[in-house]
């Protein structure tokens, strides 16, 4: 089982400590970012969530997916991209980047000015952006 | 927004009895000499042991225990699974960036260090030792936070700059001091550490004299070699006794 399953392991270890800390014991909707950057494979976590809730101590109706693109800004020229202006062809610097999102400073450089340094702007991950339903 | 890596941390480190972060405020130390030989000499008095090198912008574990291995990815099964060299269970973010250069700015390294954590599954080890960068930035300040089980222990030589240096960090940490697992003096020629560890009110756990020709014992016969003299395994494996 690939590393989603960890990542599934940590939103639902999340969602039900805050449950448990709010003592509640059932939750409608949990939604999720989901970052382009990190380009998880989304059966896998699905199915790794969908399974590790079954042993929980409490109910999860649905998990809401919603997807974020990744975009990058380079802090020497201040120029904006994304995933679709740099093709990032190697398999093995896609699989790095897959792990620890944060390598991409290793391998990418701003189209425009070619710095590595640049920040993350958005879609780096997996945030819980809302949980809804207590109840 | 809630970033769910956070507490899944004390999860992945719950079964880990003792964890160190060796730490220094002084670059050029000895840290990466010590989490190593450290972590070698603990398998060979039979602990299970991890090692992490979560010194991200200039990783050196690897070059110490095998350069090559780097150039696999770890296995996955459920989360990572540290590569195993040398009967130690090694995580580096070596073998996803290999020997390409990285700078990374705080935000950068603080996801680094969660994501690490959060995605490292530690199996059945006794002990961990974190190889953490020089200085009192991020790195420090996560560890510090991340999980009060991670205990230092601060590296200084006996030089004035790294003395002062150190001195400056134990003031630093005065509210931490439960945190603080000991000092090791390293290269030493005098009592500066000792003595440094006694006004603190700190455990001194030990010195390693300056060894002679290690970077040529560390190439041409691997760093394992050093503990085959009697003097440094006493020393070293006295340093272990002091942490389990």
């Amino acid at each position: 089982m690939v590393h989603e399953w960890a990542l599934a392991e940590a939103v639902l270890e999340t969602v039900t400590k805050l449950a448990n800390e709010n003592k509640i014991g059932s939750i409608k909707k949990v939604y999720l970012s989901i970052g382009e950057l990190q380009s998880i494979d989304i059966d896998s976590f699905k199915f790794a969530l969908n399974t590790l809730k079954n042993d929980l101590n409490i109910s999860i109706n649905e998990f809401i997916f919603e997807y974020e693109k990744a975009r990058f800004k380079c802090i020497k020229c201040g120029y904006e991209w994304d995933l679709n202006d740099i093709m990032i062809k190697d398999e093995e610097i896609k699989e790095a980047i897959h792990f620890l999102p944060e390598v991409v400073h290793a391998f990418i450089k701003c189209p425009k000015c070619g710095s590595q340094d640049y920040k993350v702007v958005s879609g780096r991950g997996i945030i819980i952006k809302r949980i809804e339903g207590f109840s | 927004m809630i970033d769910p890596r956070i507490k899944i941390i004390d999860k992945r480190l719950r079964d880990i009895k003792y964890i160190y972060a060796l730490s220094s405020s002084k670059g050029g130390v000895g840290k990466t000499f010590l989490s190593v030989i450290l972590s070698i000499a603990s398998t060979k008095i039979g602990l299970k042991t991890g090692l992490l090198d979560l010194d991200f912008t200039n990783p050196g574990c690897h070059l110490l225990l095998n350069k090559d291995i780097i150039y696999n990815f770890p296995e996955e099964d459920k989360g990572v699974l540290p590569y195993s060299v040398k009967d130690i269970n090694f995580m580096s973010i070596a073998f996803y960036i290999r020997d390409k250069p990285i700078a990374l700015r705080g935000e950068d390294i603080d996801n680094l260090i969660k994501e690490i954590f959060a995605i490292t599954i530690w199996r059945n080890i006794n002990i961990l030792y974190i190889d953490m960068p020089p200085g009192l930035s991020d790195e420090f300040l996560d560890i510090l936070n991340l999980s009060g089980k991670i205990r230092l222990i601060i590296i200084s030589t006996p030089d004035l700059l790294s003395i002062r240096s150190v001195e400056r960090m134990l003031s630093y940490l005065i509210s931490y001091k439960k945190r603080i697992a000991g000092i090791i003096g390293n290269m030493v020629y005098n009592n500066e550490v000792r003595k440094l560890a006694l006004n603190f009110g700190i455990k001194y756990l030990g010195s390693i004299p300056y060894i002679n020709h290690l970077n040529n014992i560390i190439i041409n016969e691997g760093i394992e070699k050093i503990l085959h003299k009697s003097v440094y395994w006493s020393i070293i494996s006295d340093i272990i006794g002091n942490l389990i």
